[in-house]
């Protein structure tokens, strides 16, 4: 057989990799912040928050956890112009991600706040903490260091899902790979170039959401 | 006017009427233990009094903080008394010291080195200044439970509830605790104490009150309630834990 691998491609392309780059690392690094915010929000009303609010967040979670990624963006960016709202293909896709990390992030978010114990409440409120303060002080620090591997995993699987908001010709990594392979026809090569990238993405978002961790939660058990 | 005021309370989980109306009046100073059976309701008056629980007759107040169930006359009363748990309950994800400072930042808005100047003065009087950077799971049991002890009196409470609040140590660290309290009433903090520890009411308390199937069975001064029980089941329940 002998398959002559080609990447002289890359010095030419690698100004529209780099842009296809840019834009994945900042979906995911605005995607996942707001979409973090918005499932601590979620998590909040449907384990502690207005009765009457309860479901509807619980519909739209599962709304979300049932239909396909690709769907969500595709009825955000053709979709939702038919109600009158219009929006480029990179505010499409940042949306649709922050939507759907919103709700995965719901019920792992909710878990962690679940397992707190009454005790922790009951000391808040005893001393004169309200519910929301109670909430923002007391439970929801150690509520997110319970579930922080798990909350990681989804990210890192929303950042790798991002790859189809090429389909609505958001230009992020996996856009430019397309691109690329459609003019230097060395299909293989470059999917093994983005393949690399992503790897490589993950294992950083991986650390820096660690990082992150380590900042939120106190070194506990640490010699003193 | 007394300090606390307790006045025909009653309170049912479900139909089950835990608390068939209770009247208590305390006065500043006094030091009360409340014993009986369990299940005989004593944990809920506690939480009734500083509202972690709702009642359903009857009225409360502490030094003109009346109970009601909303969140403004809550935070009052809760403010002027104090809580400690048989749990300790102290916040994992920070210090003893953070604990002390967190209410007093977020309730009643002091500045941060005013708060810290407290947490350091109230870990001290409990004996635990050394310990302000420690998270409390590298304390012991008795100094987390000290540790809440100095978090309630950072508010400046007019009183301290304590539910059984050497339940959950070590027998060899239930003196520390107990150390720190006696030294609270001798400064004549107002105290109402959920305990199984006989020998500090007799030595302690200014009054004890033996509650029995939801009610104030007994009461009166140490030295009569345990050296002359009146009724055959306050009888019966010191023979059981003498
Ligand atoms: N949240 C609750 N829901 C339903 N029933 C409850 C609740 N809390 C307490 N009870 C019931 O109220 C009764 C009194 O309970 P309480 O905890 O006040 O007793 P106690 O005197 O403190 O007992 P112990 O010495 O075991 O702590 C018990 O029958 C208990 O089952
Ligand atoms: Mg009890």
């Amino acid at each position: 057989m002998g398959y002559v691998f080609d990447y002289s491609w890359i010095g030419e392309y690698s100004g529209v990799l780099l842009k296809g780059l840019w834009l994945t690392v900042w979906l995911i690094l605005v995607g996942a912040t707001f979409g973090v915010a918005l499932g601590i929000f979620c998590a909040w009303v449907r384990a502690l928050g207005p009765k009457w609010a309860r479901p509807i967040v619980g519909a739209y979670v599962e709304l979300i956890r049932n239909t396909p990624f690709l769907i969500q963006l595709f009825f955000i960016f053709f979709g939702l112009p038919s109600l009158g709202v219009q929006m480029g293909e990179t505010q499409a896709a940042l949306l649709a991600m922050i939507i759907n990390l919103g709700a995965y992030g719901c019920e792992i978010v909710r878990a962690g706040i679940q397992a707190t114990t009454k005790g922790q409440f009951e000391a808040g409120w005893s001393l004169g903490l309200s519910r929301i303060e109670t909430f923002r002080h007391v439970v929801l620090i150690p509520a997110l260091q319970r579930i922080w591997p798990a909350l990681s995993s989804q990210i890192v699987i929303v950042m790798l899902g991002s790859a189809v908001v090429s389909q609505i010709a958001a230009e992020d990594i996996s856009y430019a790979a397309d691109f690329i392979q459609s003019r230097t026809f060395r299909a293989f090569e470059t999917y093994i170039v983005a393949t690399l990238i992503y790897l490589a993405l993950a294992i950083l978002l991986r650390q820096l959401l660690k990082g992150v961790g380590w900042v939120l939660f106190p070194k506990r058990s640490a010699a003193r | 006017m007394s300090l606390i005021e307790i006045t025909e309370v009653r309170k049912s989980f479900g139909d089950n009427e835990v608390l068939k109306g209770i009247d208590l009046n305390v006065e500043p100073g006094e030091v009360i233990a409340i014993i009986g059976k369990s299940g005989s309701g004593k944990s809920t008056l506690l939480r009734c009094i500083n509202g972690l629980e709702t009642i359903n007759a009857g009225s409360i107040q502490v030094a003109g903080a009346q109970l009601a169930t909303d969140e403004l006359h809550l935070k009052a009363l809760r403010l002027k008394v104090g809580m400690i748990f048989q749990g300790f309950n102290l916040f994992p994800h920070k210090t003893a010291g953070q604990n002390v400072m967190l209410s007093q930042m977020v309730v009643k808005k002091t500045p941060k080195p005013q708060a810290e100047e407290m947490a350091k003065k109230m870990l001290d009087r409990v004996g635990l200044g050394h310990k302000f950077d420690a998270y409390p799971d590298q304390l012991s049991g008795g100094q987390q439970q000290r540790v809440a002890i100095a978090r309630a009196l950072a508010m400046q409470p007019v009183a301290l509830l304590c539910d059984e609040i050497t339940s959950a140590l070590d027998p060899e660290l239930v003196q520390e605790v107990l150390a720190v309290v006696k030294e609270l009433a001798s400064e004549g903090m107002t105290l109402l104490m959920v305990t199984h520890e006989m020998r500090f009411a007799r030595d302690v308390c200014s009054r004890v009150v033996f509650m029995h199937l939801g009610r104030v069975h007994e009461i009166g001064p140490p030295g009569e309630v345990f050296g002359n029980p009146k009724t055959p089941e306050l009888r019966q329940f010191l023979g059981q834990t003498h």
